[in-house]
């Protein structure tokens, strides 16, 4: 093992032995055999061929459907570091269903002035249609993908908060299912909190929040952009799982003021749409006139009680990169408590100090735009070339509102299995968070990702990132 | 069950049963045209037109032959019928229809359309066809097992079923009108060995030529293959057949939804067809005239059922 001794790694600590929560794995890891471990590698792929779990790279003509490699060492945390993510999530995410609350009511937060007025206003995310409405149980985000990161034994950040609709919670539990599949006596030594349930409960806090107009037991369904679209795999996951249908824009109309879908019968209501559509495309008569994924007149619907969308349209305004740097502000303001889970500094460009700072430091800083994702758009300063250095310097300076700054965070690493046996590998954590209108449901662990290139800081899998299965330990 | 989803099925296995029929064409044609190659030709132009894409493929190709033929049936994506477009559009449907199907029918599926385009990558000698169309069945037999050994009989496999038969239907019906002309009493070729082989190959082109010798003895005639190909009740690939099966599985749509549809008259007007009529009377009629009306009356009923059941807007 060559692990960098910049970085803490969450198997080996600084040393050579196995930190407590790897060390039942790591003992069963150097008894097993390791030809036989890489075999069972090239099986995991296979499975995940078979059952079809591929997603299409946007811009890529060639192959249009590629696996996200799987590592089959897992990521393990042990029940009191959990405790403490867990704890430090929930509070943020009911900051976040609080701001949102405030920001489309009586917007006390501003008047209050701990953050700027023209944050909101100025800012795309922020939906006015969304104005004096309520969703139906009081909760904006159904669904919440905290991203976090690690950089030493107890410390943890906040890198993202994914507030609008969040993916990647089929590949953690697919990547369970095919641990339980190749290792099932692991299972059986070492004590790892189940995650399984995670669609069941999915569907009873969404049907928790149906709309008034639900009569009987509420009709989920979800919303599609189509086979192509590259969560598609996804999102007919989670249909599935939770037995709801899976819809597309085009089988949807609104009847007699509710939204319905056309079955072999006729016309049939739905209470709650868990969308998968940006909210530009969820109606073309509110939003973007020439979208042909959502529904004509469902903001309407929505508005006057008939349907539950999940999450809500408008909450992309507490994700927005520039709100972010606001955070701890907001879990204070609404929760009177200090943050458990520390935000990353940040730079907004936005006020020329920082600009300037950040000009000034490109070689070492990251640069996101305010409402980039998927690793696209950014800047890794330290490893970005001169030229690609310049050419952000330009953009930056052409429209400086459009980004933020953070350091290059020392990423913890977990180690993947190479041909050369152990290999320590960046990675990040995304727990998925489910909000009904009485409770806030974190599923123990999340999805890891992993760089798969030996220094990378890149996890996305749109960039070459890989996931591991993700183990919070029974106490 | 939404619309889309009853079409999606529908499809899936209209494409896959398509993608079976199309090899035993190849099949059937393959071999006359190893064994008389003085009407080869002929032959693989016949191939092409019960495949129903002449057009399509006149404008690749100047001439019918083996290897342009074999191509275009198998690998051609400008064929939206060859085996390679039909697999790949029977599972776009089966992701369209992913939350309907049981994890071994889309894993059947799934595994179909990954050995079959890692087989049709490249152009397939004809020394290797045999093979190839054999794994191209087996895979589609995968399919149908897993269908009929893990699914619900509710409204979901009657809409997979209704596809199946409508599509076997029409290629049943359009192998016999391709070589009807076969079949009529010539007096120059009855008996000759010319006849012979042409018969065989329309029974191979249904998997039927040992099926036939069980039921008619060793004794094969134009009669007996038109009786056994559009009349017999135990033939699986009869029109018949097809059409009582359409007919029972859109009377169980019928049931389960407490509604009758107008593609119910329809189907009981097809059935009535067959009933009370001999082979003898058909062929009175003209088996061409017979078989086009067929055809149409076929494509209605599809056309009816897309509509009863709101595939589309």
């Amino acid at each position: 093992m060559d692990a960098d001794a910049k970085f803490f790694d969450e198997m080996f600590g600084t040393g050579e032995t196995a930190r407590e929560p790897y060390r039942q794995y790591h003992n069963w890891f150097e008894a097993e055999d390791s030809a036989q471990l890489q075999k069972k590698s090239v099986e995991a792929e296979r499975l995940f061929r078979r059952t079809g779990i591929t997603f299409n790279v946007y811009g890529d003509d060639e192959a249009t459907e590629r696996l996200i490699p799987f590592d089959l060492v897992p990521r393990i945390l042990s029940a009191r570091e959990w405790a403490r993510l867990e704890r430090g999530i929930k509070q943020r995410v009911r900051a976040l269903n609080a701001f949102l609350n405030d920001i489309y009511h009586r917007q006390e937060i501003l008047r209050a002035g701990r953050i700027p007025h023209e944050l909101i206003a100025n800012n795309d995310a922020f939906l006015p249609k969304m104005i004096g409405v309520s969703p139906p149980g009081g909760v904006y985000t159904h669904i919440v993908g905290v991203d976090i990161v690690r950089t030493d034994e107890n410390e943890f950040f906040v890198l993202e908060d994914n507030a609008r609709t969040p993916s990647g919670v089929s590949y953690m539990l697919e990547n369970r299912e095919t641990m339980l599949h190749m290792f099932p006596d692991l299972f059986s030594q070492i004590p790892v909190q189940v995650i399984s349930d995670y669609p069941k409960n999915l569907r009873r806090s969404l049907a928790a929040c149906a709309p008034p107009a639900c009569q009987g037991k509420p009709v989920v369904a979800v919303l599609t952009p189509g086979i192509h679209n590259s969560a598609y795999y996804e999102h007919s996951f989670l249909a599935d799982q939770m037995g709801a249908e899976l819809v597309e824009g085009h089988d949807l109309r609104v009847v007699d003021g509710r939204v319905a879908m056309r079955t072999t019968r006729g016309y049939t209501p739905i209470d709650v749409l868990y969308r998968r559509v940006d909210d530009d495309y969820l109606d073309p008569l509110n939003f973007n006139a020439g979208s042909m994924l959502g529904v004509p007149g469902v903001m309407d619907v929505y508005r006057a009680g008939g349907i539950t969308l999940a999450n809500a349209p408008g909450t992309g305004i507490a994700d927005d990169k520039a709100i972010y740097s606001y955070m701890p502000e907001i879990v204070e303001f609404y929760t009177g408590e200090s943050p458990i889970l520390k935000n990353v500094e940040t730079w907004r460009c936005v006020e020329p100090d920082a600009l300037a700072y950040v000009l000034e430091h490109l070689t070492e800083l990251v640069v996101k735009e305010v409402h980039g994702s998927g690793g696209y758009g950014l800047l890794v300063g330290p490893a970005a070339s001169k030229r690609e250095i310049e050419q952000f310097r330009k953009k930056l300076k052409a429209n400086p509102g459009n980004y933020i700054a953070q350091p290059t965070l020392s990423l913890s690493t977990v180690p993947i299995l190479t041909d050369a046996g152990l290999a320590p590998r960046h990675v990040d954590l995304r727990p998925y968070v489910q909000v009904s209108p009485n409770s806030i449901n974190v599923t123990p662990g999340g999805l890891t990702r992993v760089a798969l290139k030996q220094g990378s800081l890149v996890v996305n899998s749109s960039q070459g990132g890989g996931t591991k299965d993700t183990w919070v330990l029974e106490e | 069950m939404l619309g889309k989803t009853a079409g999606g099925l529908y499809w899936m296995f209209r494409y896959l049963e398509r993608s079976e029929n199309t090899t035993r064409l190849l099949d059937a044609g393959f071999r006359i045209a190893i064994t008389r190659s003085s009407a080869a030709k002929n032959e693989w132009a016949s191939v092409v037109t019960t495949a129903g894409v002449c057009e399509a493929y006149e404008q690749r190709h100047k001439v019918f032959e083996a290897n342009a033929v074999i191509d275009f049936l198998l690998r051609d994506r400008a064929n939206p019928s060859s085996v390679l477009s039909v697999v790949e559009a029977a599972r776009d449907n089966a992701r369209l229809v992913r939350t309907a199907l049981t994890r071994e029918v889309w894993e059947a599926t799934n595994e179909c359309w990954m050995t079959l385009t890692s087989v049709l990558q490249h152009p397939v000698l004809t020394k290797n066809l045999s093979d190839v169309l054999g794994t191209i069945r087996q895979q589609s037999a995968l399919v149908r097992g897993a269908l009929h050994g893990t699914m619900l009989r509710n409204d979901i496999y009657n809409f997979a079923r209704l596809g199946t038969f409508i599509e076997r239907a029409d290629n049943t019906a359009r192998i016999l009108d391709v070589k009807y002309y076969v079949l009529l009493p010539s007096i120059s070729y009855v008996g000759s060995s010319l006849d012979n082989v042409q018969w065989d190959s329309i029974l191979r082109s249904v998997s039927g030529l040992r099926a036939y010798r069980w039921m008619h003895g060793g004794e094969v005639t134009p009669t007996g293959i038109a009786d056994f190909l559009v009349l017999d009740g135990q033939m699986p690939r009869s029109l018949a057949f097809c059409h009582n099966k359409i007919h029972d599985n859109l009377g169980y749509l019928a049931r389960n939804y407490d509604t009758r549809y107008p593609c119910n008259e329809l189907a009981d007007a097809m059935l009535a067809r067959f009933r009370n009529i001999t082979i003898n009377a058909i062929l009175d009629i003209g088996l061409h005239q017979y078989l086009e009306e067929f055809l149409l009356e076929n494509n209605k009923l599809a056309l009816q059922i897309e509509r009863d059941f709101r595939f589309s807007e």
